[in-house]
């Protein structure tokens, strides 16, 4: 493609490409960054300011009062109160003064403020003011309140993680999803890889109906198996007198939802095994078991990892099949339910649910770009090669 | 919480020891009734046969009894189910179906399930195949990449927060904490409460999934693209083309069979999508589809199980052309091994 790429070097065009990707780059990152960073805020300044200014720290504003008159000193003409405002909390600066509430930031700090009838006043950085008039301060003058804006340095904190792990049952959450996943990724794994074998070396009648039923099943909508299912694991539930929402069943559940994509992708692969290999194997005697678990399973690791990845990672993120057949309570709510339950009822405390959702997406993240090169070629081998 | 983390393990290497040990032992079983000994030729040659006749349906049986039990009968029971009343004693004949294209809220979720399958398939697609054709020419391109495709990794639900983080609304004089709002507010404009404003909040909930799509797309076009070959982008470089016409008349139309499945294969979860809308209006100001009132007759009010079923075959009866397309498509493909 040498030719093809000097093409898109030439001039303009490769920095206008260079300019579009960053765009694209900075629009599809800035919605998780927004949660990382928000559930690692305080959450006071969570709901003060937006998260793109979190490192640029805050500001808050408080009232404070000057001296009495009996504390001032002349000076000259001039008659002066000076202090600090900022007593009690050394080590913070101010921005800006006000002696308005509405305009609380009215003059910047280390300027000089006239604030008419010969009144000034002087608010530093550190917090020491000078108040000045032309003639002595009466007992009218006294306390007089004045605005600071006081920089804060931005804070982070893991607070919010804390409390969710913790209080708002995000935790028992996150082994209630490790619980459903992990056989939910293994089981269909193991079944579908003898089913492909199957589907793709060894002679029966009617193998070709099935492989087309499984191809056909793929695009079954979730929905339709919904009801019959809780009804018949009611009926079973009821006939071996136990709960109708258990793990095996929703086990079984993610099982069965996986299994046509899992069969499709591992029969592409496993029919695409060097013949010689197979056939060399069964003039020497071995079974078909022993084909499989020798020298199938081996061979086909990267296309049983790339399925693993899939299926984990949407038994990971899934939310209605938990929802249906595990039940929304307390103690059964995977990951995803326990998001959408928090949305509901801690809709405003972002502190809460930006933490959650980040405990949510986490672990698919990290299986994500630890495994996203078995990923990709699982996505590959099952789309293009009909393209 | 110890104790459930120690007994989820145990019932882990169960359910993994019990699913090997199905396969083992009943291959075993097999070869041991059948057995195949060195003196009798006739009989070895006969159980040899029999094996070779039952062993497929051993390797099978898992997967068909799940493809069964899970795929093929809740189809049959739902059809026969869209034809009774709410709890499935009373035959009701077409009532259901008659309620259905009566109802405001079936009509409503039709609507916007179009609009869905107008929008969402098309613009990942596109901006798949732009970003695979952008990417592929840069050096960091490959960085790029993993960045749009991480939200692959996201769930539904935790996109549908992360999104409605960025649609916040706060009212009065508070700062604005969404960041939509806050730049609509940058550039002079009134801040909104994007999600409840009709019709336009089906858009709102549209690009959450863009977003999490597009890198499907992208990982996909971009391994098409890569097939071209080299000779036909040079040739069209050397008669003069520029990079607009290479990409609408060379790429495009050698990528159109991936294409094709690409945007079959997000029309296909388009329709099946819940989480998003569940979690970010459960259907309120206009935006219900038909998943979402499916699943809220499946539960509202004890559940009718009959309009609920009724909902799910349209659902079903919508996938079907991609369904036959797929089947046929893989049989071609499959001809063959």
């Amino acid at each position: 493609m040498t030719l093809a790429r000097d093409f898109f070097k030439i001039g303009p065009a490769r920095l206008f490409v260079h300019f579009v990707v960053l765009v694209i780059v900075i629009l599809w990152l800035i919605p998780t960054l927004g949660i990382f960073i928000s559930s690692l805020r305080d959450k006071d300044q969570l709901v003060v300011s937006g998260w793109w200014t979190a490192f640029a720290g805050s500001s808050r504003t408080v009232a404070s009062r000057l001296g009495q008159p009996d504390q001032q000193k002349q000076e000259g003409a001039t008659y002066v109160i000076a202090g600090n405002v900022l007593e009690g909390q050394e080590g913070r600066s101010i921005r800006a003064f006000g002696t308005r509430v509405q305009q609380p930031a009215a003059y910047s700090a280390g300027e000089t403020a006239d604030l008419g009838d010969g009144v000034s006043l002087l608010v530093n950085s550190d917090g020491t003011y000078r108040y000045m008039k032309n003639a002595p301060f009466g007992p009218d003058d006294g306390g007089r309140r004045v605005y600071v804006s006081i920089a804060t340095p931005p804070e982070f904190t893991m607070q919010n993680y804390r409390t969710v792990l913790t209080g708002e049952g995000i935790g028992q959450s996150f082994i209630n999803s490790l619980t459903v996943t992990i056989p939910a990724t293994i089981i269909p794994i193991l079944i579908a890889a003898f089913a492909a074998y199957a589907l793709s070396w060894m002679e029966f009648p009617g193998r070709a109906l099935l492989i087309a039923l499984v191809v056909g099943l793929i695009v079954v909508p979730l929905q339709m198996s919904l009801i019959p299912l809780l009804r018949l694991y009611n009926t079973v539930g009821a006939a071996f007198d136990a709960p109708s929402k258990t793990y095996l069943g929703i086990w079984l559940a993610h099982t069965a939802f996986g299994m046509p994509l899992a069969i499709y992708l591992l029969r592409a692969y496993i029919a695409g095994l060097p013949k010689e290999i197979i056939e060399s194997a069964r003039v020497d005697g071995a079974s078909d078991f022993e084909i499989f678990v020798r020298i199938v399973l081996p061979l086909s690791f990267p296309a049983l990892a790339s399925f693993a990845i899939f299926q984990f990672l949407w038994v990971w993120n899934d939310l209605l099949v938990a929802m249906v057949f595990l039940g929304t309570d307390r103690q059964h709510l995977v990951l995803t339910g326990a998001l959408n339950a928090l949305l509901g009822s801690r809709g405003g405390n972002w502190e809460i649910l930006t933490a959650s959702a980040f405990v949510t997406i986490i672990v698919p993240l990290l299986v994500f770009f630890g495994l996203q090169r078995y990923l990709v070629r699982g996505l590959l081998a099952g789309s293009v090669k009909g393209g | 919480m110890l104790s459930q983390i120690v007994s989820a393990l145990g019932v882990v290497v169960v359910a993994v020891f019990a699913c090997s040990a199905y396969f083992y032992f009943s291959n075993k079983i097999l070869d041991l009734a059948l057995p195949v000994k060195d003196g009798d030729i006739r009989s070895a040659a006969r159980n040899l046969n029999r094996r070779a006749m039952i062993r497929p349906w051993l390797f099978l049986g898992p997967a068909l009894f799940l493809l069964v039990v899970y795929l093929v009968y809740p189809v049959v029971a739902t059809f026969i189910l869209s034809f009774y009343d709410r709890s499935g004693e009373q035959f009701v004949g077409f009532a259901n179906y008659q309620w259905a294209f009566s109802d405001r809220e079936f009509r409503q979720s039709i609507f916007n399930n179009i609009l869905w399958l107008a929008v969402v398939p098309a613009a990942c697609t596109f901006f798949g195949l732009v970003i695979a054709v952008m990417t592929d020419r840069i050096w960091w391109g490959n960085i790029a990449k993993s960045i749009v495709f991480m939200p692959m990794a996201i769930s539904f639900v935790g996109a549908s927060v992360i999104w409605k983080f960025i649609y916040e609304f706060r009212g009065g004089n508070d700062t604005q904490i969404g960041l939509l709002n806050a730049i609509v507010q940058l550039f002079g404009g009134t801040p909104q409460v994007w999600i409840s404003v009709p019709f336009w909040n089906n858009f709102f909930l549209m690009v959450i999934l863009i977003w999490i799509q597009t890198g499907f797309a992208m990982v996909i076009l971009s391994a098409a693209l890569r097939g071209i070959p080299e000779e036909t982008i040079e040739a069209a470089v050397i008669d003069g083309a520029n990079g607009w016409q290479i990409f609408w008349r060379i790429m495009v139309p050698q990528v159109w069979g991936t294409i094709a499945v690409v945007w079959t294969t997000i029309t296909i979860l388009v329709l099946k999508v819940f989480d998003i809308v569940l979690t970010m209006t459960n259907g309120q100001w206009n935006s219900m589809v038909l998943a979402n009132l499916m699943f809220n007759w499946m539960f509202r009010g004890g559940g009718d199980s009959g309009r609920s079923a009724v909902i799910a075959l349209i659902i079903m009866l919508a996938v079907t052309p991609i369904m036959v397309w797929n089947v046929r498509r893989a049989n071609r493909e499959l001809g063959g091994h």
